[in-house]
């Protein structure tokens, strides 16, 4: 279940994925933290930097509109 | 998981453009979960002084401040955060910072010239930390 939604259209780099993270520590593990963006690097970006954590991902939308969903390991 | 990876930088340079690598490199990894150090060095500290983010120079054509306003002009407009927001997410994310203690003697800084930082310390604990990295650089 999605615990806390992130709103980050408009930011730029690395505000995204620093919002995400933070979002993250606030939830406990098999919670959610889903992200909405607009920023087009962070669509890759947001995901490699979770595979590298451990944590899932599911990615929806396009690089310039854009959702995903952050399940915490 | 296997181990955290760990990253530490030497902030040697008190320039605004070189400190804004930094501190988003350092935020960038510490949302990728890394384990990161900053250690503060000679005009480095000059950032960690009590309103030292503001008053960073750029390292290029600051024109006296007006190179400056002009870069800050684009950044604000590119969306591109503060290095004031910069810093409170490094720390908010768990970047270490250190202060060089031998640059404060030099400088005449004192700790109450400081932001708050998680130590005073010496060339041996930076490198403690640095031979254990996957990542060290240098700004």
């Amino acid at each position: 279940m999605v615990k806390i939604k992130v709103d980050t259209r408009g930011m730029n780099c690395p505000q995204p994925l620093v919002e995400a993270k933070k979002a993250l520590r606030k939830i406990q593990s098999g919670e959610i933290v889903e992200v909405i963006g607009d920023h087009p690097e962070s669509f890759t970006e947001i995901p490699k930097a979770m595979k590298e954590s451990g944590h899932e991902c599911e990615v929806e939308g396009e690089p310039n509109n854009w959702v995903i969903k952050i399940k915490k390991a | 998981m296997s181990e955290k990876k760990k990253m530490t930088i030497i902030v040697f340079s008190g320039d605004m453009d070189k400190a804004y690598a930094a501190f988003i490199l350092a935020s960038s990894a510490a949302a990728m979960d890394m384990d990161v150090t900053m250690f503060f060095t000679f005009w480095g500290l000059n950032l960690l002084k009590k309103g030292g983010l503001q008053k960073a120079p750029l390292s290029k054509m600051n024109m006296f401040g007006l190179g400056k306003m002009m870069m800050q002009k684009n950044m604000e407009d590119a969306n591109v955060m503060s290095l004031e927001a910069l810093f409170r997410d490094a720390r908010e994310l768990g970047v270490k910072m250190l202060a060089c203690s031998m640059t404060m003697d030099v400088m005449g800084i004192s700790k109450e010239d400081l932001v708050e930082v998680d130590g005073y310390v010496g060339a041996v604990e930076y490198l403690s930390h640095a031979k254990e990295s996957q990542i060290n650089l240098f700004i």
